[in-house]
């Protein structure tokens, strides 16, 4: 995103440059410097909930728009995503001790026979990033590790992921197991993954197949908007 | 044939030669196929088949595979050829290039991917989750492992991003459709570079010489 090859000094700019040089060292998957800038606005008395919505997810949304649109791609995509995920790692402490908040509670995994977790990972930091919980099951989860997680963690979310075109298919199974045992209005099902479209999300009895992280995000907000609404009419 | 580089199979694909089309099957196909059905249909003495491979590119934009085959079957079928036969395996379209085949009346090669058909629907499918960890290569696809992995996956620029992609894999497998000495060392040397262990485990065309009959069958 910048071309100036000078050096920059983080702590002499103001902080509207600062958050602004943050969205570009995002994009540029800068995580030294990502570091660096959220302990000066830690310093300069920003709050940690702040830092993560004004600089990390606002930088991380402009990374995922030029994704969609096409301009970056995957590697550089996952660069920006280890960029944030080390500003977030100095916020995650931070965030529990000042009560940043909360929006849900959502259990993530990639389905079983399936080892891809590169859009998960993604999903589950832009997710915590706009304020949920997250419990990340990792790859090639079984239904009954989604089901014992999800009445443990009491979540209102569950997002599958899949990258083949042979493990997309045993999402159906864990939405038919919440059917079969009284759960599946008690929680949000959102997919994913590459194979996927939303004809099959629809077919499987999926709430919402979302495109990629941006979408997910504004999908699990939008769905558990609608149902807390239910829930107190 | 021999004058079309792995290159051109990649990026442009392969025309047909459109030679006596009335009597002909065009076989619409990926470009990392070319070989293969090109030596099925020599072996077989398949002349009434035709060839046109779509640029085996397309697979790193899976979703654009479906549309590019429909109108790859209308322009065959507008060409004049007797029959058309689609030799895409699903390859990542979550059965969106089934709609299409069945929308335009079309069949294809059974199976998920060209790892599942060379190695056998059947016997891949048998074997579940356990090879759920290996990452698989075909002899087209070590030759073109730099178009197909290095440079995609961002590892010529950004070699830190190895293990964030392939962490997750064990093993490389090389399904080897032919005896080829010099494919298995660039398939052991991809292995390495992917920090994974190595088999090579020879399939031969494994389905796709059935498939091609059936197609060879339609005239």
């Amino acid at each position: 995103m910048s071309d100036e090859d000078q050096d920059v000094i983080l702590s002499e700019l103001d902080d509207d440059e600062l958050v602004l040089q943050m969205h570009d060292d995002l994009y540029d998957g800068m995580k030294d410097e990502i570091e660096e800038s959220v302990n000066i606005l830690l310093e300069r008395g920003w709050t940690p909930y702040d830092i993560l919505t004004k600089a990390l997810v606002e930088g991380m949304r402009i990374v995922g728009i030029d994704f969609r649109d096409g301009i970056l791609f995957v590697p550089e995509v996952l660069l920006a995503a280890g960029a944030m995920k080390g500003g977030m790692f100095i916020l995650k402490p931070l965030l529990i001790e000042t009560g940043a908040p909360r929006l849900g509670r959502m259990v993530i995994g990639t389905v079983k026979g399936d080892i891809h977790d590169i859009g998960k990972n993604l999903v589950a930091m832009m997710m915590e990033g706009a304020g949920f919980e997250v419990t990340d099951l990792g790859i090639n989860n079984a239904v009954e590790k989604y089901i014992d997680a999800l009445e443990r963690e009491q979540a209102d979310i569950l997002g599958m992921s899949a990258l083949l075109t042979t493990t997309m298919p045993y999402m159906k199974v864990v939405i038919d197991t919440l059917v079969e045992k009284g759960l599946r209005d008690e929680v949000i099902v959102l997919v994913g993954g590459a194979p996927l479209n939303e004809e099959f999300g629809k077919a499987i009895g999926a709430d919402a197949y979302c495109r990629d992280a941006a979408v997910a995000v504004e999908t699990a907000k939008a769905l558990v908007a609608r149902k807390h609404n239910q829930v107190s009419a | 044939m021999n004058e079309v580089s792995d290159i051109a199979l990649t990026e442009t694909g392969l025309a047909p030669t459109g030679r006596e089309r009335a009597g002909s099957i065009l076989l619409i196909a990926c470009g990392a196929l070319a070989r293969e059905i090109l030596a099925l249909k020599a072996m077989n003495g398949w002349a009434h088949l035709d060839l046109k491979c779509l640029p085996a590119n397309l697979h790193l934009t899976p979703q654009k595979i479906p549309e590019a085959v429909r109108a790859a079957v209308r322009k065959g079928r507008a060409d004049g050829y007797a029959d058309v036969y689609v030799v895409y395996a699903d390859c990542g379209t979550g059965g969106l290039l089934d709609n299409v085949c069945a929308e335009e009346g079309v069949s294809r090669v059974a199976g998920p991917h060209c790892y599942s058909f060379f190695d056998g629907n059947e016997t891949f499918a048998a074997r579940d989750d356990e090879e759920m960890r290996a990452f698989y290569l075909t002899d087209f696809l070590v030759k073109q492992f730099d178009a197909f992995v290095i440079k995609p996956m961002g590892l010529d620029r950004y070699p830190q991003l190895r293990d964030m992609i392939f962490g997750n894999y064990e093993a490389l497998i090389y399904l080897a459709q032919t005896n080829d000495p010099a494919l298995d060392r660039a398939a052991q040397a991809a292995a390495a570079r992917l920090g994974l262990s190595y088999e090579r485990r020879f399939t031969g065309y494994g389905d796709l010489a059935a498939a091609l009959s059936k197609a060879a069958a339609l005239a």
